[in-house]
């Protein structure tokens, strides 16, 4: 058996390493070419991970297993289910588009450049197929380095603090982490994270097991009110460092919700939900406000991710079938969406250098193709139907009415304020008349745009209409879940 | 009565000191530019020592010289890891100490002598040896700090270090006596049954440990015993400091295991409540004082302080898995010191320390490479996966927390937390920031070689930790401690 998660995680790695080795800064193309041709090749190999898989059992698939520190029981192993498989193929899709996007962009020390990205697209398909609580750990940890050094070489003016920042932030939640993964060794005597799916424990270890977790993984995700390095952090950062924030790196929060919190500690999950739920909510309709009063594009789609990522936890706390799916489906819209409208974002900042949205106005005279593709992401963004953003959103809706109809209510709001801000922002960038010299000269997206931004529109547009395939892949493993969930370990 | 002497125990001993002898002697027939004779002896002394020790291995504890030392697998681990981390030191040095004027045999000699106190103090098995060993090891260090006879603030250091460890030497003896006097012994294994039986006076015993621990504190640089610690680290050359930072610590740890555990185990509950405190206030006040530092020699020595308060978190579970934890720590924490001294030598040159933090800026448009092996020390130092520092932090907070202490781990991570903020500034200076310094760096081949494999090293153990690991529990669990 091929051992494609394997490849998934050291094919980018390699690939990374064989750039930093032979690119030098002097002859950026040929790094850049054997980056992409790296990337590439890390996305072919996780297409089997689909198309093999299995969508009627829950149990992991592509296992492997081997001993890494048998002093502390800890092994290599990998394995997918339905809820992580889609994640590693969103990551390797999105490297691709990564090194792509940052192909004429990117001029100074391209050859890291690359590297920084393949390396932490490896990592992070370790973090979703990882089955040992320190393999995840360390992917988990690792990953910052890159991320770190990405928005600090690459990024704005104020690089610097929002890179600290970032690091600090995400590390403070994943240092308790690893006191709860050692102390859940110390009860179980065992690294393995499905081992920890059974093992039984007290309400009084439970909460401060939840709570750590809890830390670790509300800043990745991020909720309210640890959100306030993703707005720093996105403004910060390349272009590319964004899309990789925003598609991937959130949603190693969320999938953290699923993998570890709901089924190791059921009953404080339980206990705590309606404490997710009040932040969740928050973070839907207060941030929703927040993105609505941004003067900087990106800082509006960074809050725009919060709030999206609000829905997220919403659903995963609602402990439902629909929710539980309605979320992952929202993961995953979230990651093309959001990389897409940070890709746009990122086409005007190299023509004009600015991001705010007062420098803009009338771009769609000068640049029709863009604002036809920026138009499509932007009702994504906004959750219109037919488009990837509806499923997710729609899907949390309905679980939270049955739940509760305030519930859904409150969660519905955020269809308004979406719509709000996202469209306000498209209409004072794009329409109305040329607003300054700047944009009259303007030159519409070129090729390598063109397609870029096409791939994503096919993905928007696909998952919106017909999400099926998506969403039978999720289906088992989810009710496998909530059904582990549903048993007391008291 | 011939047998019991057991000549081969020592080899090791013998051969440093026979090598280091007669190196001061041929020293003297050497030509000035011909030095490098001297210092390829060392390093050759160095090579033998390691075969001699590995040739000498056994599984089993010998107790040689009428049980004076102990010859046993944590002994031969340490022994070769400070073999290995002084010919590290000398390849890292070298064309520093050709630039100042330094590159004499009494530094060699006085390096081999102190080597030889290390030994002492990792194979002793009475509180005389022991006592001995660190005595020869602290007299040759203070003489190697003072040795840039020029520099005033070397000699400040000297001063400041002879005086403050002559006081701790002092407490040591003192504590030690009171052991001896209770206990009727100087053998640890004696000492260790009078404490078992309830032989001792548990008054004299306490107040004995309690001196014995200020002692070992201070060589260890905890606080609230670690005053000396960043103005040494500053003022003595860099060769001396990294001396000083590294092989030492190895040495102190095995001369604490052995008081405290093959001596003093009957009264663990006692050592364990002073470790705690020691422990606590080095993670707490080595990381928030080096945060203020601007000298990387001063940063780096708070630094030293806050990780041994993470290796004293191994060492007060007192049990096995605990030790073996802290031995881990201990070695791997010396190899990434290593690699953090050899970047600011390797940057250093003629009238010039590069020992401001300042001096880093820009090092990746310098040497990308360099800078690489850098970011790799910095991140092992604050515990960061995939480097091998994230296994010792794992190792001794999974120590903590398997004797339950949950809230010590709490307070580990919090703290590393802290120390991650001053470790990514200078990845910051290196990544982020444009260089002032545009001369080229220049560095001799072998050194290059050397400080790679040292860094690759890191990350290589960071990926597959299992051998290190492993060798440190058989070190343990094949040398008798309880």
């Amino acid at each position: 058996m091929t051992p494609y998660l394997s490849l998934s995680i050291w094919v980018p790695i390699a690939a990374g390493l064989a750039v930093l080795g032979v690119g030098r800064d002097r002859d950026a193309a040929f790094a850049r070419w054997i980056a992409l041709i790296g990337a590439i090749a890390g996305f072919l190999v996780t297409i089997p991970l689909y198309a093999d898989f299995d969508t009627a059992t829950s149990a992991m698939q592509f296992v492997e297993y081997a001993s890494w520190i048998p002093r502390f029981g800890i092994h290599y192993h990998l394995g997918v289910d339905g809820i992580s498989v889609l994640f590693i193929l969103l990551n390797s899709l999105m490297t691709v588009l990564v090194v792509w996007a940052g192909w004429e962009v990117i001029t100074t020390r391209v050859a890291q450049y690359m590297a920084a990205f393949l390396i932490m697209s490896g990592l992070m398909n370790g973090v979703f197929c990882a089955l040992d609580g320190i393999l995840f750990y360390v992917f988990f940890e690792a990953m910052l380095i890159p991320m770190y050094l990405i928005i600090g070489v690459w990024g704005g003016p104020n690089r610097v603090y929002a890179a600290m920042k970032f690091f600090l932030y995400t590390l403070l939640g994943s240092l308790l982490m690893l006191v709860a993964l050692i102390y859940l060794y110390s009860v179980s005597e065992s690294f393995e994270i499905l081992e920890w799916y059974k093992v039984p424990l007290e309400m009084g270890a439970q909460i401060p097991l939840w709570i750590a977790f809890f830390l670790a993984f509300a800043v990745k995700v991020p909720m309210w009110p640890v959100h306030t390095w993703l707005p720093d952090a996105h403004v910060e950062a390349p272009t590319g460092g964004s899309v990789v924030l925003a598609a991937i790196t959130l949603k190693i929060g969320a999938y953290g919700f699923v993998r570890f919190i709901l089924p190791i500690v059921p009953d404080a999950s339980r206990y705590l939900s309606g404490f997710v739920i009040t932040l969740s909510l928050i973070a839907v309709v207060y941030i929703g406000f927040v993105a609505l009063v941004q003067a900087d594009m990106k800082k509006l789609i960074a809050y725009s991710s919060i709030s999206h990522m609000g829905f997220v936890t919403l659903g995963f706390f609602l402990y439902s079938q629909l929710g539980v799916e309605g979320a992952l489906a929202q993961m995953l819209s979230h990651g093309f969406v959001s990389a897409a409208m940070f890709l746009c974002v990122g086409v005007m900042y190299d023509r004009m250098h600015s991001r705010q949205i007062a420098d803009y106005g009338g771009v769609v005279n000068t640049m029709p193709k863009f604002a036809a593709f920026m138009m499509l992401f932007a009702m994504a963004n906004a959750g219109l139907p037919g488009t990837s953003g509806f499923v997710g959103e729609f899907l949390v809706i309905l679980a939270a009415v049955k739940a509760n109809f305030w519930l859904g209510f409150a969660a519905a709001v955020t269809l308004i304020l979406g719509a709000a801000y996202t469209l306000w922002m498209y209409k004072r960038v794009i329409f109305g008349p040329v607003a300054n010299a700047n944009v009259a000269k303007l030159t519409d997206i070129g090729r390598r745009e063109f397609w870029l931004l096409t791939v994503l529109a096919v993905a928007v547009l696909g998952m919106g209409l017909w999400p099926k395939p998506l969403i039978d892949v999720m289906h088992v493993s989810v009710a496998n879940l909530l059904q582990t969930v549903a048993r007391s370990k008291l | 009565m011939l047998a019991d002497l057991n000549a081969l125990a020592a080899l090791p001993e013998i051969v440093v000191l026979t090598a280091a002898a007669s190196i001061l002697l041929i020293d003297l027939f050497v030509s000035d530019d011909r030095r490098h004779v001297s210092y390829w002896l060392t390093q050759l002394t160095l090579l033998v020592a390691v075969c001699v020790t590995l040739t000498t291995l056994r599984l089993d504890a010998v107790r040689a010289y009428h049980d004076l030392v102990i010859d046993d697998m944590l002994a031969d681990f340490l022994r070769i890891a400070c073999f290995v981390a002084v010919s590290l030191i000398l390849f890292y040095s070298r064309s520093y100490l050709v630039a100042r004027g330094m590159f004499r045999g009494e530094v060699f000699v006085l390096m081999l002598f102190a080597l030889l106190g290390m030994e002492v103090m990792i194979t002793g098995n009475s509180l005389l040896t022991l006592y001995l060993g660190l005595e020869l090891m602290s007299l040759s260090l203070y003489a190697l700090v003072a040795s840039r006879r020029d520099h005033a603030q070397s000699t400040e250091a000297a001063m400041k270090y002879f005086v403050l460890g002559a006081l701790a030497s002092g407490m040591l003896l003192y504590g030690m006596s009171m052991i001896y006097g209770t206990t009727g012994s100087l053998d640890l294994d004696h000492v260790a049954r009078a404490v078992f039986t309830r032989h001792a006076n548990p008054a004299l015993l306490t107040l004995g440990l309690v001196f014995v621990i200020a002692g070992l504190a201070f060589k260890l640089a905890v606080v609230p015993f670690h005053m000396w610690v960043p103005d040494v680290y500053e003022g003595a050359p860099t060769p001396v400091t990294v001396l000083i930072g590294t092989a030492p610590k190895i040495a102190a740890f095995a001369m604490a295991l052995r008081l405290l555990s093959s001596g003093l185990q009957g009264v663990s509950f006692d050592w364990q409540g002073m470790l705690i405190v020691l422990s606590v206030l080095s993670m707490v006040l080595g990381n928030l004082i080096a945060i203020s530092q601007t000298n990387v020699k001063r940063m780096l020595a708070y630094s030293t302080i806050a990780n041994m308060g993470y290796m004293l978190l191994g060492l007060l579970t007192a049990d096995r898995y605990g030790y073996s934890a802290a031995m881990f720590y201990v070695v791997t924490y010396a190899l990434t010191s290593l690699a953090s001294f050899g970047i600011v030598m390797l940057l250093s040159r003629e009238g010039f320390e590069s020992d401001r933090l300042d001096d880093f800026k820009g090092l990746n448009r310098r040497s990308p490479w360099w800078a690489f092996i850098m970011l790799l020390v910095m991140f092992s130092l604050a515990g960061l996966p995939p480097t091998v520092g994230f296994y010792a932090k794992f190792m001794v907070i999974e120590a903590a927390i398997n004797d339950g202490f949950v809230w010590l781990a709490v307070v580990a991570v919090m703290t590393s937390l802290i120390g991650a903020f001053y470790y990514l500034r200078i990845v910051k200076l290196m990544y982020f920031d444009d260089p002032v310094e545009t001369l080229p760096i220049v560095v001799r081949g072998d050194t290059q070689l050397v400080l790679s494999v040292n860094g690759l090293l890191l990350l290589v153990l960071g990926i597959l930790p299992q051998q290190l690991i492993g060798l440190c529990a058989i070190a343990l669990t094949q040398s008798n401690f309880p």
